[in-house]
């Protein structure tokens, strides 16, 4: 008897000391401001942290913070000078030269030279690179005989990319390029250590890899954490204040919420992370100055196989595009912060002074049930046709593309009496099918590669791989290399606003709406921004506390 | 009718009969083996897509480029006899989303997490059934008997990423008692072994108590009473051990259940096992990460049924009868 007492008594302290020191630590470690620390979730790992190779969200997120090219992005989407100090452009506008900081180093304490970036740029392109050729080497495309020699019909000699000095690099490009300058801040133009040829698995573990960027990785442990911390021979050192960045990897955004709840993460949310979607309204009562909705410059659209009767009929087309209340489904559906879309190109780009989208609305059409009845009886009758027929609206298996769909159909079957079915296929499936032009309405999304309208513009000339709607214009495909041989602002953003109405009164796609970046921050975290495209940006971030 | 073999000589006939068993069974398995792998070939091959592919299509010419890197232009039997070829070499190859990790690096790292969880999972599960089985059998009809009944019935109907989601915010997020993710320290286990062992605990509560029922009406025991032996000697010597015969059944198919079936709670205490792998290897349509875990998956699975049709060997009344008994 006395035996089972004291084993009580002992439960019970443990218990309570448990409870105690549980609270505690609860309580304590609500910020990471205590230790310097930014804390951030990735749902997934960065498969790959060689600039040349990476393709993925996370993996850029990692890699912005660990590399640096020769420009940076700013806040506002502005260029502004990397490790490149400046540049001159030739009156052609298609030789650019390079001068390279004198006090740029990797950070193994290296200096970085223009050499560097002709090595890391060739070896971007060169069709033997291992493990793998690199997909997005076609970004660099814009460079004199790099096409060429990436696709084993040109030389490396003739890609025009040289280091004339220790410091200054020339490029050459095909034709002028406004938006070089903005993609030159993009992973596959990073550079990456001359040493790589004797290990190109050196971006597979933390003490291989050498960097040149505001951050080096001191641990990567798979799927669990990566942490990094400032590099002491970046050149800008100064102007890094968190201590510590850490990544965990979890992969569930009720999870990732209850982390943030918790105190273990400073950031919660996209575009690394994720929140559960129907606790957005809550979320933004609960917290009201962490709660944060950024527009981010991404198009959500629907696809039409305007190859297959009867969406060969533009009039039906433009029904189904007016039929469709897309304030409702933002406000009612997505709840994110989204903003209905009537054109291709989302907010956040930039235009001649301005972004684009303040310099031309998007005014191309209005919602309208009457015209859209009226639009589909001309359709239906041209094509002789009494009904339009059952046809399939697919989109990949994922919980928002399915309230989407199912709202959008609901409205064509209310509105004009169609009948929609809404069809879900798993990733690579979808893609296939779609790719092959074999669907009838697909969803798409599109997300901004530089900052520049031609970015959305481009995807629809005849030529573009990711056309996918059988839209094939001489006129459209016309504007478009007429934009790509200007070098005049005002006259750009004129060509392109054409053909942006010419691509939407065709009706060929439906665009539903603009993305947004939804996420939770700590409200003494400053100077993390989400950027245009939608990455958080990190590398400047730091407490206000600690900056009083 | 083996009952006048001398005991030495018969206990040789068994052992030679088990090692015959084993024998027959590894070949067996090993066909197994190479059955799934070629299913497994030809099925993920004949599902569209490839691991090159995101939203954005890349040109044609470096889509070619990578095809013929990986061979994938090569004839579908050509591919297929390259991979048996480096199988039968025990070569499962390097991922092809995650750069230069090869999937025996995947295996080792994510089996680790999965092998902890799930071994201490299985001993929870055993003890902690075993004793609601008993004590519910011993309190028969009475109130602690339905109290256990009641929560085996919610540990059986309640899915496990309830159960895991339940238990991450009460004592994680309200309560503040455990991370909600990682496993950080030997703490942090408390709540993924919980959620994973929720269900064979009560599966195995179930089945105890229902044995030990049986066990206790049964006539040897009723003798052992008359025989004054002691509660606890009759309840430990006697009843339990007979008792928990079918729950040693159950571990093999259970301790695959757990070891494979731990994704969903791995996902959601963010811990990095293989079901993460598994499951996003798919998607990524990761050839090689796709083939080398469903074979080593089988293996665990096949293994795990040949230990239980091993120990159901064992433990089967008939060899105790003859064996065992016979020489006490």
């Amino acid at each position: 008897m006395k035996k089972n007492k004291l084993v009580f008594m002992l439960s019970l302290v443990l218990v309570l000391a448990l409870v105690v020191t549980g609270c505690a630590s609860g309580s304590k470690n609500e910020s990471g401001a205590n230790n310097n620390e930014f804390r951030i979730n990735l749902a997934s790992e960065p498969p790959t942290l060689d600039p040349a190779q990476a393709t993925d969200q996370v993996s850029f997120t990692v890699i912005n913070a660990i590399y640096e090219g020769l420009t940076i992005i700013d806040e506002n989407g502005n260029v502004q000078p990397g490790i490149a100090e400046k540049w001159d452009v030739s009156e052609d506008g298609k030789t650019y030269t390079f001068t390279i900081r004198s006090d740029a180093k990797w950070n193994n304490g290296d200096p970085i030279t223009a050499h560097d970036f002709e090595f890391s740029w060739k070896r971007a392109l060169d069709p033997k690179l291992v493990p793998k050729p690199s997909q997005y080497a076609y970004q660099m495309y814009y460079i004199e005989g790099a096409e060429a020699y990436n696709t084993g019909s040109g030389s490396v000699d003739d890609v025009k990319i040289k280091a004339t000095d220790d410091h200054t690099l020339v490029v050459t490009l095909n034709a002028p390029t406004v938006y070089f300058e903005s993609l030159l801040s993009t992973a596959i133009y990073f550079p990456v250590h001359q040493s790589v040829t004797e290990n190109e698995a050196f971006a597979a573990a933390a003490d291989t890899m050498i960097t040149n960027g505001p951050f080096t990785m001191t641990e990567w442990k798979r799927n669990t954490s990566i942490v990094l911390e400032p590099s002491e021979s970046y050149y800008a050192r100064n102007d890094i204040k968190f201590a510590k960045v850490s990544f965990t990897m979890v992969n569930d955004s009720n999870s990732e919420l209850n982390m943030y709840e918790t105190g273990k993460l400073d950031y919660a949310g996209y575009p690394t992370g994720a929140l559960p979607t129907d606790q957005f309204a809550s979320l933004k009562e609960k917290y009201p100055n962490e709660f944060q909705i950024k527009g981010t410059a991404s198009l959500y659209y629907y696809l039409i196989n305007t190859t297959e009767a009867p969406f060969t009929n533009e009039k039906i087309r433009q029904a189904l595009s007016l039929s469709i209340d897309r304030a409702a489904i933002t406000e009612k559906v997505t709840l994110g912060g989204q903003i209905p879309a009537y054109g291709l190109v989302p907010p956040g780009i930039k235009g001649v002074e301005d972004e684009y989208r303040n310099e031309v609305d998007d005014n191309y059409f209005q919602e309208d049930l009457e015209l859209a009845k009226q639009l589909l009886a001309e359709g239906l009758a041209e094509e002789g046709l009494t009904e339009l027929p059952a046809f399939s609206l697919t989109f990949n298996t994922n919980e928002l593309h399915q309230k989407v769909a199912e709202a959008v159909v609901d409205m064509w079957s209310n509105n004009l009496g169609v009948n929609a079915q809404i069809g879900n296929e798993e990733w690579g499936v979808f893609l296939d099918n779609r790719t092959a032009m074999n669907y009838q309405v697909a969803r798409a999304g599109w997300g901004a590669d530089y900052n520049d309208p031609i970015s959305f513009i481009g995807l629809f000339t005849s030529k573009s791989g990711n056309n996918n709607t059988g839209y094939a214009n001489v006129e459209y495909d016309a504007l478009v290399s007429q934009v790509d041989q200007s070098t005049d602002a005002a006259e750009r953003v004129r060509l392109m606003a054409e053909a942006e109405k010419m691509i939407i009164d065709s009706h060929s796609i439906i665009p539903i709406y603009y993305y947004s970046t939804v996420y939770l921050m700590k409200p003494d975290v400053k100077g993390v921004y989400v950027d245009y495209k939608g990455d958080v940006i990190f590398t400047r971030g730091y407490y206000e506390a600690e900056a009083e | 009718m083996v009952a006048y073999i001398p005991f030495f000589q018969h206990d040789m006939e068994v052992y030679k009969q088990l090692v015959r068993y084993v024998i027959k069974k590894i070949l067996f398995m090993l066909l197994s083996l190479f059955v799934l792998a070629s299913a497994t070939f030809f099925l993920m091959k004949a599902i569209p897509g490839n691991p090159f592919q995101s939203e954005k299509n890349i040109p044609p010419a470096i889509q070619q480029m990578l095809m013929e890197r990986y061979g994938f232009d090569q004839p579908l039997w050509k591919q297929y006899i390259t991979y048996i070829g480096n199988l039968l070499q025990f070569d499962l190859g390097t991922s092809m989303k995650q750069q230069y990790v090869t999937v025996e690096s995947v295996i080792k790292n994510g089996f680790a997490y999965s092998m902890q969880l799930g071994v201490l999972a299985i001993l929870v599960s055993i003890v902690v059934g075993v004793l609601l089985g008993l004590v519910a059998a011993l309190n028969h009809r009475k109130f602690l008997d339905g109290f256990t009944i009641f929560i085996a019935v919610l540990g059986v109907s309640i899915p496990n990423f309830v159960v895991a989601s339940a238990l991450q915010y009460i004592f994680g997020v309200q309560l503040r008692w455990f991370n909600v993710t990682g496993l950080y320290g030997p703490l942090d286990y408390v709540l993924p072994v919980i959620a994973l062992s929720f269900l064979p605990t009560a599966f195995i509560a179930r089945l105890t108590r229902s044995s030990m029922l049986e066990v206790l009406s049964a006539d040897y025991i009723k003798t052992a009473r008359s025989k004054g032996l002691s509660g606890r000697v009759i309840l430990v010597k006697h009843a339990l051990r007979n008792a928990i015969l079918p729950v040693v059944t159950y571990v093999g198919p259970m301790t695959a259940n757990i070891i494979t079936g731990s994704v969903i709670v791995e996902q959601i205490f963010g811990i990095g096992g293989l079901g993460k792998d598994f499951v996003s290897s798919i998607t990524n349509r990761d050839y090689t990460l796709i083939m080398g875990l469903t074979l080593f998956y089988a293996v665990i699975l096949m293994i795990a049924r040949l230990i239980t049709d091993v120990a159901y060997g064992f433990v089967d009344p008939r060899i105790k009868l003859t064996g065992g008994k016979g020489g006490s």
